[in-house]
């Protein structure tokens, strides 16, 4: 068992470390060059600028150095906690990422729970009462672009019926991701569902007397619930990228804003930062569902010792 | 009047809008403390008739006509709230296979005690109630079973919390759908034995859902014969294995067990042994190649004699195989899969392994086959050794020896035609052009006695029997010297079994193709091989020519393995009882059967190897 746990964690780490990496690659290749825009973040021109200055800043920010000793400092650096310094606004990343996470983290949370529960009822409404309504509505859902939902939403309740605020507010956010969010899960889980109720334990439970909800309840949930646990890591990544989108349309101060901003003025640090905090999460959401799976699974464990 | 009372059922599956009936004007009475057994073979309707009485139709089947009538409620058109009233309490129901009939992840004393709980027992006495059942089902250390989950219980244990489940509700009638046939031959007999007894003590009246004339001969008080949704025949077990009224049930009862079908009834244990068709047509294995001296289990002082004979297309010298297992308690070690393993197979002729689950059977048939490499030991493929031979070296060898599976359902691919699946072995050793293997498809399909039209047929076109042929024509399909067989009729009902062993005979005959066939079934095993090996855990015990190792059975394991084969009344109804080999009494014998309890160590031992296998 600790085995395992130690597996895990360090596939985990793995995987995070190659997301950082890959991302550090990726941004290294952009064709811009950071001097100028932090320049230009300060209101200096660089023509006027000599040579000697220009060299001067170059090696006050590292920019002199070669590549792998630039990802090694960053590396370093964020194992201590420091993200570096943004280009544009001159201020510690960390700080930058400090301010705007809340939000980010509120609307994040409160969607992925949202998703989970309206996913979940979705699915279990659906194999309970067997309507091919209910049981298409998740690929409808899923269908949607999110921006398409969001402005649908701050028409239809902003500016017609005046319910919610169009900025800022946090009901429209959750709803928009959830919708996406919870109609995957409902598939996944409504697939699942039906496996497991053509499954001959669950007749054993019915030939024993249980009512159709008993057995949905007691012995359906559990065993459908588990090859979906797979997608939670998903779901919970989805409800991070979407703040990208979802903080633009509505205006909200939060990371994916952030994200968006800092691509746009091409501010590296901040980019890498915001990737690999997102990846971070991804990472933690999956190795919590990994380590949970023996809990819930008793074959699991098994397999697990034998390794 | 009767507990179960069947008029004129009609039970239809709703597809694509049209009704297509499953069961068509059902008579059946089954009177209180009543063993009555339907017969039938896949798609006769007898497993509807089974859902319908407990109201547990698949969403698309429903009564269409007729009523059944159970302890005095009207089930045809009944409510759901009618049926779960009669569920479990009044009908309980032994699911067909214990593997899955189990919900994975709640433990067994959480399953038995639902049912218990349903019947209204406060909750103090639930547990002591669980434990009580389990007893009386022969599971041993109920206060230990209860916390176990069922993949920690080998398949004879499972079906006896399947069991303890069904009487928890302490029902009047308990219907048995194919109960044992997933399970090994020994643990299939200790079972049925045991819920015999239970059901005749309790006064429970018992309905057995059997595919195998012989399980119901030998339980039941009355035999319903069923066949494409219909009753055939309804008579007690006497009357139907004497006259039977109807041509089907004659040729089921010719099929069923160690058939003679009466027309060569001769008294000799060899022809009683054999079926009159397909074995007798069979080449006898000359004498001197055949292992002479079937004596001791022992297998130190085992003589080698066949092994060393020339002509063997394969051979198996003191191969043993150890898989490193991780124990929960004991830490990793070895475990013997085989152990110093000599096996065979004479060209020209069939040589069967037999023996029940984790007995080391397939793990053979895998390192003969080169899939698996032998810890010890020599295998010789035509004379060339291919122990310790890499892939590559190897795969020019695989031409000479090829596989049938046992589940002609998974062994096709989907998306293939027959004539791909065919001449896929071609493709791969490019073997010829596309005409010449498009000749060789319709010349294998010819010889597998299927029409050439299906060659542009996928799998689900054909059915389980059609299926197997195809099977084999793709392992002729590269003229191998050897064929291994693995449980290649098991999945199939016994009349198509008896077709395709009757195929593969006249195959054998016809191409002089040799054949390695693993089986748990001794009576397929005695229409088709000439030599046998006994396995058991992981060890031969007794090999020689079938005739030999059954009539005159050396270790006291074959003669289990014999004993527990169903069937006795159907032997003896054709005046062969001694035609076994086995003493008639030893069947009664009650030290050989009241074992519940030391059953249960076997079963644990044989499930551990197999899970321990499965990991390794």
């Amino acid at each position: 068992m600790t085995r395992y746990v130690l597996g895990r964690i360090g596939q985990a780490v793995v995987v995070l470390w190659a997301a950082y990496t890959l991302t550090f690659a990726i941004l290294y290749l952009l064709p811009s060059d950071p001097m100028e825009l932090q320049l230009a973040a300060a209101g200096v021109q660089p023509d006027s600028l000599s040579a000697g200055q220009v060299a001067a800043i170059k090696h006050q920010f590292g920019l002199d150095q070669p590549i792998w000793l630039q990802y090694w400092h960053h590396l370093s650096g964020l194992l201590r906690g420091d993200f570096g310094t943004s280009l544009t606004q001159q201020v510690p990343v960390s700080d930058l990422l400090a301010q705007r996470i809340g939000p980010t983290l509120l609307l994040s949370v409160s969607a992925a729970l949202v998703s989970l529960v309206a996913g979940s009822a979705l699915a279990y409404l659906a194999t309970f009462t067997r309507w091919t309504v209910l049981t298409r509505l998740p690929a409808v859902g899923a269908s949607f672009p999110q921006f398409f939902i969001a402005l649908f939403l701050i028409q239809f309740f902003s500016f017609q019926l005046g319910w919610f605020p169009a900025t800022g507010g946090l009901v429209l956010p959750v709803i928009t991701i959830s919708v996406l969010a919870s109609s995957v899960l409902a598939q996944v889980l409504i697939k699942s569902f039906e496996e497991t109720l053509s499954q001959p334990y669950v007749v054993t439970a019915r030939a024993k007397g249980l009512s159709r909800s008993a057995v949905h309840v007691r012995h359906a949930f559990r065993n459908a619930a588990l090859p979906a646990m797979t997608i939670l890591g998903v779901i919970v990544g989805l409800t991070v990228t979407s703040s990208i989108v979802v903080e633009t349309v509505f205006t909200r101060e939060g990371v994916g804003k952030l994200a968006q901003e800092a691509v746009l003025s091409q501010d590296v640090p901040v980019v890498l930062a915001v990737v690999t905090v997102a990846a971070a999460i991804f990472v933690l959401v999956n190795l919590v569902v990994d380590l949970l799976y023996p809990l819930l699974d008793p074959r699991i464990a098994v397999s697990g010792a034998a390794r | 009047m009767s507990l179960v009372a069947v008029r004129g059922l009609d039970v239809g599956y709703t597809r694509h809008r049209a009704v297509q009936p499953a069961v068509i004007g059902l008579d059946l009475t089954v009177d209180a403390g009543e063993v009555v057994a339907i017969v039938g073979e896949s798609g006769s309707g007898k497993t509807t008739t089974a859902n319908a009485l407990i109201g547990l139709l698949p969403a698309n089947g429903r009564i269409t006509a007729g009523s059944a009538v159970i302890d005095g409620v009207e089930t045809a058109g009944a409510r759901e709230r009618t049926l779960r009233r009669l569920r479990g309490r009044v009908v309980g129901l032994i699911p067909q296979d214990p593997m899955v009939g189990l919900n994975p992840t709640k433990r067994i004393g959480a399953q038995i005690a639902e049912a218990v709980r349903l019947r209204g027992v406060p909750a103090p006495l639930v547990g002591a109630e669980v434990a009580h059942f389990l007893e009386k089902a022969g599971v041993g250390e109920p206060e230990l079973r209860v916390r176990q989950y069922p993949h920690e219980l080998s398949g004879g244990l499972r079906q006896r919390v399947l069991i303890a489940i069904a009487l928890a509700g302490r029902p009047k009638l308990i219907i048995a759908d194919e109960p044992t046939s997933a399970l090994d031959v020994t643990v299939q007999k200790r079972i049925l034995d045991h819920l015999g007894r239970l059901v005749r003590d309790e006064g429970i009246s018992l309905l057995i859902i059997t595919h195998d004339l012989a399980v119901a001969a030998d339980r039941a008080d009355r035999i319903v014969v069923m066949r494409d949704g219909r009753k055939v025949e309804e008579a007690s077990p006497a009357s139907l294995l004497a006259a039977p009224a109807s041509p089907y049930t004659r040729s089921l009862l010719a099929a069923s067990g160690s058939s003679s079908s009466g027309s060569s009834g001769s008294g000799s244990s060899e022809t009683a042994f054999r079926s009159s068709g397909a074995a007798a047509a069979l080449p006898r294995p000359p004498r001197d190649v055949a292992e002479p001296t079937p004596s001791t289990p022992d297998k130190s002082e085992y003589p080698q004699g066949s092994a060393k004979m020339p002509g063997n297309v394969l051979q198996l010298t003191d191969v043993s195989k150890t898989f490193a297992v991780t124990d929960k308690r004991r830490g990793r070690r070895g475990f013997n899969a085989l152990d110093q393993v000599s096996v065979a197979v004479p060209r020209g002729t069939t040589h069967a392994l037999v023996g029940e689950s984790g007995c080391g059977k397939t793990t053979t048939l895998r390192i003969a086959l080169g899939l698996e490499t032998a810890t010890s030991g020599s295998v010789r493929l035509d004379g060339t050794e291919i122990s310790g031979l890499s892939w590559n070296r190897m795969r020019p060898l695989r031409r000479k020896a090829q596989l049938v599976h046992q589940d002609p359902f998974a062994t096709l691919d989907p998306k293939f035609t027959v004539r791909q699946s065919v001449t896929e072995p071609l493709v791969a050793f490019r073997v010829g052009d596309r005409r010449t293997r498009e000749a060789r498809a319709r010349e294998l399909l010819d010889q597998v006695a299927l029409p050439t039209a299906y060659l542009d047929r996928r799998p689900r076109e054909l059915s389980g029997g059609q299926r197997q042929r195809v099977a084999i024509a793709r392992a002729l399909a590269l003229e191998p010297d050897l064929i291994m067989l693995d449980e290649p009729v098991s999945a199939l009902d016994v009349l198509v079994q008896e077709q395709i062993l009757t195929l593969l005979a006249e195959l054998q005959r016809a191409l002089g193709v040799s054949y390695l066939f693993v089986s748990h079934d001794l009576s397929v095993v005695t229409r088709i091989a000439h030599t046998v090996s006994v396995m058991n855990a992981g060890r031969v015990v007794e090999e020689g020519p079938v005739a030999d190792v059954f009539a005159h059975p050396a270790s006291d394991y074959t003669r289990e393995l014999i004993d527990a084969v169903p069937g006795r009344r159907v032997r003896a109804g054709r005046g062969t009882p001694g035609g076994r080999g086995v003493p008639a009494d030893h069947c009664g014998d009650p030290a050989h059967r009241d074992q519940p309890f030391s059953v249960d160590a076997a079963d644990v031992r044989r499930g551990s190897g197999e899970d321990r296998g499965r990991v390794a």
